[in-house]
């Protein structure tokens, strides 16, 4: 398929762009087969927007006389208004982006045909491997061994083909135990934690019915994690009826007789589709700016996001508090296991591992307990807050994630390696991006797709020193300790950075925090100065003393 | 001190206060004479003024011992358990006496020394001068002078000594206006904007009934607006409700007619009365003092205590006067009903946003001292610093903070102090420890003698300004006179946590950034005299071994090679700067007791009950 058959006018002059906090601008818009690109003619101050059509959620034209009007809202949340002279015109440009928009074949993204304008120091596709990770393992333990199980995908299409199993299980009884878990997806190695030698595993439900099947396999799985005569925790992301339910449907939950060494706790977190509405209410109330204060609050209230981020932080703190401080194993599994059991389980890790606050080794996890783990990242981010499709498929799971990540970052602002803007821009990478690392819904597909081979990955870009400099944090001093953050409602904040980005100027605030950088970078000069004249004056001493003592 | 039973109680455990686990910390109870204080085993030092004490409760007897839950003006809430029945009724029965005086001599300002001397005691009085301050705006000139006509506070007993009018204004103007107006607050000038030649104005309502008028008081408006020469027609804000003024009419009091008044425009801002904020602000604290609150919960309850709405409307308000002023250059006359709460935060903040010296640490002591003690806020009603009527008791000066705090938040860097500023006011505005904030008006204050006896709190504040210093502040931020425009819609406004939880550490990030960058910003300041005092050095010491050198190379061709040597001096040298580790982790006025090292040993003592397993439900309580 040519791009040029969806695209019925490629120009228009004569374009009024309007944004918020910006005055109007008049320019050219012009249509590509993957951006939308608007350039302002005036001389003194030429302005180009650029945006990709995957960006695009949603699109409305309105109509005065011949003056056509089409709104844009993006997934990145901003809002942006066309006006078009003309109105065959503006119909035209109106159904290109739509057609644009909703490609269907993900083979025709833009990341298959994005060539990059910069040299590539480390390609991305192969920064995080399985094996790296199991290495660092091995250096403090042997009870784990790297399994290949998986190789072809053949046990469990959701699962990356190397997996990290307890030692003294079998590839046999890792075949049996998939049989035994929802989508195959068996109990594996989410996190080690050092400090005390506990772990956390995280898994599908177990198939166990109505008639309370059980699989000694399995049994023997989640056992092998735990020290003898010691206990460990099954964190269950479903209610209790939830999952008494999902009996009936061939679901269900590790009962006490079949495994007497867990404890089950449920801990409730939110299913998809009740994000999703949660995550257009917020949007909405954010993006009216005529609410009074009661109808603001009782928005914001309806909406439940920040109950939804309570809930989740305090789901992955009840987990990292049976680890370090109960000194017990872990299993986290909700019904599939793609979407709150990563969330436990790897903002559980951002809580007790230092590694995953540094900014590589938060790009591990989100590699790890996101990427490889089988989030459908291309059905939870097909659309975004302003989406009217009823496909159920999407939610803000991941911008939950990282919206919570963003809470324990404004606890603890001295103990991450990376700022607010390093997760924002993984929130708008995977809602829509350039590069392939958020396509696909596991590790199976995006062989299938040869994303490594046909598209850039976001960390190749990332990585390079000129880029990751935009997203350290000046502040960050590396702290070995677990941070338990506050989940007191009057702790948690609206992560303004995203919801409130485009509907106010931040322009204060911005040139505040680079005055703060300025002070730590103006200190750190400093001291360096500092430094090389104590050292200087020290040598000229000795020189003196040498002299005076010489000969 | 005939209130003081009991002096001291052992094995007083103090509970806290939203640990669902009954996390408590054992040590010994202290009454004396001004303060009561608990030392906890590891020597940490709790201290509560007894003026800072606004309700004392004895919950009903417990198997542990008896409960005696402390509630403070400055939102501390402390919930002590008491062994025996007996101690806990005499520190309950102290407590009682001790935190309601009935005399002003009996507060704590009265006894407080700071061993300063007599002179410096006059020196510190002199400090804020209010009289220098109009000067600094730019009055007396052609159109306003110094009246004298409250000289003995004969015409207005709330009001200072000194007020500026109109110089069309005369006498027997005065005088009828004054008659015309509440508590014979009539039209004065509050604030005078040089640039725009426009005046913010205050006075109480008018005495207007349905029909009343009062040509004086109509000669007075006109003469204001006339004292505005580049706009002929100003503002009249009052500052209530609608309906609350019009109610007021039936007692024949009320808001003025336009059609009597030439050139006004009339306008409503409804911000609440003193009654509606001190039942919002019971109902903030009730929902923010709950234990285990869930996000729904706290935020439904935020809006119906309505007081971040309250805020806004202030806000608002102050918005609305500034903009007036700035923008139409129009003068502008505030008032509410007496005309010392909501007026006092409307024009104070309305001169905020207009002038930037009140952004600065001596600037904001003489906002406060001029809006609010000179004009008579009720201080000692409000606050409650005698044992008095407790409807007069409302939170106004305590909104105006807020406010403040909320404009600090949005303009980082154009406030010279910092939360801490606000917060240490706050504090003291209910300590009863210094002199300024005592009593309800300046008459009240002179017959005191509170000069002669008691403190004035600013010096105090000046000589520890280093805390209170916001290092992100740029003097160059809005030029003089030019108008801040705070974005007052509604998701602007938050609530204030290191406020109503300053005492709560549990809530608070673990890390501030604030303290980090206070901490930072003085270091470089340290930094930055380092450098000069070693390159001082270097330039001596190299004058010198330029001689020897000289000298040396006579003497010798082959020196030893230095840089081979390992150099004693260097070995010596101090470690780079010390990474401060106090600085980087801790969070906290308190900077002392609040090492991030502590406060995780705190948490994993607390194990292992944080989390209530048994159940299947879990508890976060960290």
């Amino acid at each position: 398929m040519e791009f040029a058959e969806l695209i019925k006018t490629p120009r228009a002059d004569n374009v009024v762009l309007h944004r918020p906090f910006h005055l109007a601008v008049e320019g050219t818009l012009c249509l590509t087969g993957h951006h939308l690109i608007f350039s302002s003619r005036r001389k003194d101050n030429t302005e180009e927007l650029w945006l990709l059509h995957s960006n695009i959620d949603s699109i409305e034209k309105r109509f005065v006389g011949s003056l056509g009007t089409i709104v844009i809202r993006c997934k990145d949340l901003r809002i942006i208004q066309l006006d078009i002279p003309g109105m065959e015109e503006c119909l035209n440009i109106a159904s290109s982006i739509e057609a644009l928009s909703t490609l269907d074949s993900v083979t025709l993204m833009y990341p298959f045909f994005y060539r990059p304008m910069f040299e590539v120091l480390e390609d991305g596709w192969s920064s995080f491997l399985l094996e790296q990770e199991f290495e660092l393992l091995s250096s403090v333990t042997n009870e784990w061994r790297l399994s290949c199980v998986n190789k072809e995908f053949s046990v469990c299409p959701s699962y990356p083909p190397l997996v990290i199993v307890p030692k003294s299980v079998d590839d046999e009884a890792l075949r049996k135990v998939a049989l035994f878990r929802q989508g195959s997806r068996f109990p594996v190695l989410s996190y080690y934690h050092k400090k005390n030698g506990m772990a956390m595993m995280r898994s599908s439900q177990p198939l166990t019915g109505t008639n309370g099947r059980r699989c000694k396999e399995d049994e023997k799985l989640v056992n092998a994690t735990l020290r003898s005569g010691r206990r460990g925790f099954v964190i269950d992301t479903r209610p209790l009826t939830v999952a008494q339910q999902a009996r009936a449907k061939g679901g269900g939950f590790e009962q006490e007789v079949h495994y007497p060494q867990w404890r089950r706790i449920h801990k409730y977190i939110e299913r998809f589709n009740i994000l999703q509405e949660s995550f257009i209410k917020l949007v909405e109330a954010c993006n009216d700016q005529s609410h009074n204060m009661d109808r603001w609050l009782s928005k914001l209230e309806a909406s439940n996001w920040l109950t939804h981020i309570k809930e989740l932080l305090t789901a992955a703190c009840l987990a990292a508090q049976c680890i370090d401080r109960e000194g017990a194993s872990v299993l986290v599994h909700g019904s599939e296991g793609t979407d709150s059991t990563l969330q436990v389980t790897s903002l559980a890790q951002i809580i007790l591992d230092p590694r995953c606050r540094t900014i590589r080794g938060f790009e591990a996890l989100v590699v790890r307990e996101w990427l490889q783990a089988g989030h459908p990242f291309q059905q939870r981010c097909a659309q975004s807050a302003y989406s009217n499709s009823k496909q159920k498929w999407e939610a803000p799971v991941f911008l939950l994630f990282l919206e919570c990540v963003w809470q324990i970052h404004r606890q603890f602002p001295c103990s991450f390696e990376f700022n607010e803007h390093f997760l924002i821009l993984l929130f708008e990478h995977a809602y829509a991006s350039q590069f392939g690392t958020f396509l696909g819904n596991n590790e199976s597909e995006r062989a299938k797709l040869k994303l490594p081979q046909k598209t850039m990955s976001l960390w190749s870009w990332v990585n390079r020193p000129e880029e990751l400099s935009r997203f350290q944090n000046p502040l960050y001093e590396a702290n070995s300790l677990v941070i338990w953050p506050s989940v007191a409602p009057q702790s948690l904040q609206l992560w303004e950075g995203v919801f409130l980005r485009w509907n106010r100027t931040s322009r204060f605030l911005e040139e505040a925090e680079e005055e703060r950088i300025n002070i730590i970078k103006y200190n750190k000069e400093l001291q360096a100065k500092v430094n090389a004249l104590r050292r200087q004056l020290a040598e000229l001493e000795t020189d003196g003393q040498v002299q005076e003592d010489g000969p | 001190m005939e209130h003081i039973r009991t002096t001291k109680v052992e094995q007083v455990k103090l509970l806290d206060r939203f640990s669902t686990s009954n996390k408590s910390l054992t040590g010994t109870l202290y009454l004396t004479a001004t303060h009561l204080l608990f030392i906890d085993s590891s020597q940490r030092e709790t201290w509560i003024l007894h003026h800072h004490i606004a309700a004392v409760e004895k919950l009903p007897l417990t198997t542990s011992g008896c409960p005696l839950v402390i509630q403070c003006k400055n939102f501390r809430i402390v919930h002590f358990v008491v062994p025996r029945e007996r101690d806990c009724h005499d520190i309950y029965n102290s407590l009682l006496q001790l935190s309601r005086t009935a005399k002003y001599e009996e507060l704590y300002a009265f006894s407080y020394n700071p061993k300063q001397n007599e002179s410096e005691q006059v020196k510190g009085w002199q400090l804020i001068d209010l009289a220098e301050e109009y000067k600094r705006m730019g009055v007396p000139n052609d159109y306003w002078q110094l009246s004298d006509a409250n000289r003995d506070y004969k015409i207005c007993e709330t009001y200072p000594r000194e007020l500026y009018v109109p110089r069309t204004a005369s006498k027997p103007i005065i005088v009828g206006s004054s008659k015309f107006r509440s508590k014979g607050r009539f039209p004065v000038l509050s604030y005078y904007h040089k640039n725009k030649e426009a005046a913010i104005c205050r006075c109480s309502q008018p005495l207007s009934g349905f029909s009343a008028r009062c040509l004086e008081d109509e000669h007075m408006l006109q003469a204001i607006s006339k004292a505005n020469p580049s706009n002929r027609y100003m503002y009249v804000m009052d500052t209530r409700p609608k309906l609350n003024a019009m109610a007021n009419r039936a007692a024949g009091k009320g808001y003025e007619n336009e059609d009597n008044y030439s050139n006004i425009r009339f306008q409503f801002v409804g911000i609440e009365n003193i009654h509606v904020m001190r039942s919002s602000l019971q109902k903030l604290l009730e929902v923010s003092g709950t234990r285990g609150l869930s996000v729904n919960d706290f935020l439904s309850g935020l809006e119906n205590s309505g007081w971040l709405r309250h805020i806004k409307a202030v806000l608002d308000a102050a918005v609305f006067l500034a903009k007036a002023i700035a923008v139409e250059s129009a003068s502008v006359l505030v008032h509410c009903s007496d005309g010392w709460d909501r007026t006092s935060q409307v024009c104070s903040l309305g001169a905020l946003l207009l002038d930037s010296y009140y952004r600065t640490i001596k600037g904001f002591m003489v906002l406060i001292e001029k809006d609010w003690i000179s004009f008579g806020h009720k201080f000692s009603d409000r606050c409650c610093q005698l044992d008095g009527d407790p409807k007069e008791i409302s939170p106004v000066f305590t909104q105006f903070l807020e406010s403040v705090w909320n404009l600090t938040e949005q303009f980082p860097q154009a406030f010279e102090y910092n939360e801490a500023f606000l917060l240490q006011i706050h504090e003291h505005v209910h300590s009863c420890q210094f002199g300024n904030f005592l009593g309800n008006c300046q008459k009240e204050r002179e017959e005191l003698k509170l000069k002669e006896k008691t403190y004035s709190l600013w010096p105090f504040l000046l000589s520890e300004q280093k805390k209170y210093q916001n290092p992100l502040y740029n003097p160059d931020f809005s030029p003089e006179l030019t108008l801040l425009e705070p974005n007052t819609v509604s998701f602007n406004f938050k609530f204030w946590r290191n406020m109503y939880h300053q005492f709560d550490r549990s809530m608070h990030p673990r890390q501030s950034v604030f303290n980090l960058i206070m901490n930072t910003s003085e270091q470089n300041k340290q930094l930055e005299e380092d450098i000069k005092e070693l390159e001082a050095k270097i330039k001596q010491r190299n004058r010198r071994s330029d001689v020897v050198l000289v000298k040396e190379q006579e003497r010798t061709a082959d020196p030893a090679p230095v840089a081979l040597k390992s150099p004693p001096c260097f070995q010596k040298e101090q470690p780079p700067m010390p990474v401060n580790d106090a600085v980087r982790t801790i969070e906290g006025s308190n900077t002392a007791d609040n090492r991030y090292s502590e406060l995780v040993s705190e948490f994993s003592k607390a194990e292992p009950a944080v989390v209530s397993l048994e159940y299947g439900v879990a508890r976060m309580t960290c």
